[in-house]
C-alpha cells in the first residue's frame, strides 16, 4: 500500500461505526465509546480499543469482529491494542446509542450516578432501598424498580415497571 | 484465563496482545522482581479465588436474580485476576503467561489471603465474605491509583470502578439481611463470627509489602486498616451486627503460601482441565 491511498482515520472510523456490540446489536462499537484511537504508524494501522468489563467475555469477540472488519475493507497492516487507561466509563456511550438503546427496549445510562463504593449504607439509612428513577424505555413511566444489580450481559442491570409491569434492562453507569 | 473460541481469525488474541503500555520502569527492575511479583500474585490469586468461589453459586442462587449477580460478579473478579496476573509474568520474564499462573501453580506458589479460600457456606456467608472482601479491595484499589507504577495504576483504576458497583451490592444486601428476619439476622452475625478471625490477614505487613511499599508501587498492608474499619462499622451498624471484639489476626500464612486444606480442592477443580489436557483450548 502507497502512503497517498492509505483511508482517513475518519474513513475508519465510519467502518468500525458498522461493527456491532456482539450482546446489543443495535449498538456498534464506536457507539459504545470503546474504540479509543485510530492512527497510522508509518503503513500500519493502529486502533486502540479499551474493555468496558474486565471480564467482559465478548472482549476477544469484539477484536476478532474489528478484524474482519478490517480485512474486508482491504486493510492487512494493522494492529489492534488494549487501551485501559482512562477506564471505560457508561458516559463515553453517544446520544445516537443512548436513544437506540431506548428503542431496544434497554433504558439508558443516567450519567453522574456511578456507585463510589460508598452509598449502599448511606442510600439504606435515607430510604430504606437505594433505587434511581429510571425511566421504563416501553411506556415511559418512571414508576419502576430495580430487581437486581445485575442483569443479562456484565453492563446490564435487571428493572421492573411499576406501570405496564414489563421487565427490561438498564444499561449500568460505571 | 479462558479466552473466547477463536473461529475464524487466529491472528486476533496476538494482534490484542499487542498492546502499547505506558512507559514503567518498575516493572523491568531487578532488584525488585521477586517481591513486585509476588505482591502482583497477591492481588490477582485473591480476585481468582474469590472469583472461583463466587462462581460455584452458577445455577444454586438462591433465586435467578442473585444467580446472575454472583456470576456477574465472578466475571469482574476473573477478569481482574487476568490484569494481574498477565503483569505478575511480565514482570517475572520467565516466559509464563497469566494462564500458566493460573492453572499451573500449585497449591504453595499461590499468594492470596486464606478468607478468599474457604468454602461459601450458605449465601448469608458468601454475601459476608464478599463485603469484607470488597471493603478491603476498594481500599486497596483507591490508593493504588496514586501508585508510582502506571501499570499498576491503570489497572486499579478499570478495577477499582467494578469493585465500587461490588461494594455497594455487598453493603446493601448484608444491610437487608442482617437487619432482616430473625433467622436472616442470626446467620449474618454468625457469618461474621466466622470469617472475622480471617479478616486480620488483610492488613499483616510482610517483607513483600514492606518492598512495594519502599518503591511507592503500593500501600503497606496496615495502612488499609483504619478506612476498613470505618466502613465495616458503618456497615454492620446499619445491619445491626456486632463486630467481635476478639483478634481478627489469627489465620495467617496465604499471602507466603501457607493455605488451608480447601485451596488444594479448589485448585483441583480449576486446574484439572490445564493439568490433564497440557495446552488445551476451547
Ligand atoms: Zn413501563
Amino acid at each position: 500500500m502507497v502512503t497517498d491511498t492509505l483511508p482517513s482515520t475518519d474513513t475508519i472510523r465510519n467502518w468500525l461505526g458498522e461493527v456491532p456490540d456482539p450482546e446489543i446489536p443495535v449498538i456498534s462499537v464506536t457507539d459504545l465509546g470503546i474504540v479509543r484511537d485510530i492512527s497510522w504508524q508509518g503503513d500500519t494501522l493502529v486502533v486502540a480499543v479499551t474493555p468496558t468489563y474486565s471480564g467482559c467475555p465478548a472482549t476477544a469477540f469484539i477484536n476478532m469482529e474489528i478484524e474482519a472488519k478490517l480485512r474486508d475493507k482491504g486493510i492487512e497492516d494493522f494492529r489492534i491494542e488494549r487501551r485501559l487507561s482512562p477506564p471505560w466509563t457508561s458516559d463515553w456511550l453517544t446520544p445516537e446509542a443512548r436513544e437506540k438503546l431506548r428503542a431496544y427496549g434497554i433504558a439508558p445510562p443516567i450519567d453522574g450516578t456511578a456507585p463510589d463504593g460508598r452509598t449502599a449504607a448511606r442510600a439504606a439509612r435515607l430510604a430504606g432501598r437505594s433505587n434511581l428513577a429510571v425511566d421504563c424505555p416501553r411506556c415511559g413511566s418512571t414508576d419502576t424498580e430495580k430487581v437486581s444489580q445485575h442483569g443479562s450481559t456484565p453492563c446490564k442491570a435487571a428493572y421492573r415497571c411499576r406501570d405496564c409491569l414489563e421487565p427490561f434492562d438498564y444499561f449500568k453507569c460505571i | 484465563m479462558p479466552s473466547l473460541p477463536d473461529m475464524a481469525t487466529p491472528e486476533a488474541e496476538r494482534l490484542a496482545q499487542e498492546a502499547a503500555q505506558p512507559a514503567d520502569p518498575h516493572i523491568t527492575d531487578v532488584a525488585l522482581k521477586p517481591a513486585l511479583f509476588d505482591w502482583l500474585c497477591r492481588m490477582g490469586d485473591g480476585a481468582l479465588i474469590l472469583g472461583h468461589r463466587t462462581s460455584e453459586w452458577c445455577g444454586h442462587g438462591p433465586a435467578l436474580e442473585e444467580d446472575i449477580a454472583l456470576a456477574n460478579t465472578a466475571l469482574d473478579l476473573i477478569g481482574h485476576a487476568a490484569l494481574w496476573l498477565e503483569l505478575a509474568a511480565e514482570v517475572e520474564a520467565q516466559g509464563r503467561t497469566a494462564d500458566d499462573l493460573a492453572y499451573l501453580r500449585d497449591a504453595m506458589r499461590f499468594r492470596n489471603p486464606q478468607i478468599v479460600e474457604l468454602p461459601n457456606g450458605d449465601i448469608g456467608r458468601t454475601l459476608m465474605r464478599e463485603f469484607l472482601y470488597d471493603a478491603w479491595h476498594y481500599e486497596m484499589l483507591l490508593k493504588l491509583r496514586d501508585s508510582s507504577s502506571p501499570r499498576v495504576a491503570e489497572i486499579a483504576a478499570k478495577a477499582g470502578k467494578e469493585v465500587a458497583y461490588q461494594l455497594d451490592r455487598a453493603s446493601d444486601l448484608v444491610i437487608r439481611l442482617g437487619d432482616g428476619t430473625e433467622e436472616s439476622h442470626a446467620r449474618m452475625q454468625a457469618a461474621l463470627d466466622h470469617l472475622w478471625p480471617y479478616t486480620g490477614e488483610l492488613f499483616t505487613d510482610d517483607a513483600v509489602d514492606e518492598a512495594v511499599a519502599e518503591a511507592g508501587i503500593a500501600p503497606r498492608a496496615s495502612e488499609l486498616q483504619g478506612p476498613w474499619d470505618a466502613t465495616l462499622r458503618e456497615v454492620m451498624g446499619e445491619a445491626t451486627l456486632t463486630v467481635p471484639d476478639r483478634r481478627a489476626d489469627v489465620h495467617l500464612g496465604g499471602k507466603q503460601g501457607r493455605h488451608t486444606e480447601h485451596l488444594g480442592y479448589i485448585l483441583a477443580e480449576m486446574q484439572f482441565l490445564q493439568r490433564a489436557y497440557p495446552g488445551a483450548e476451547w
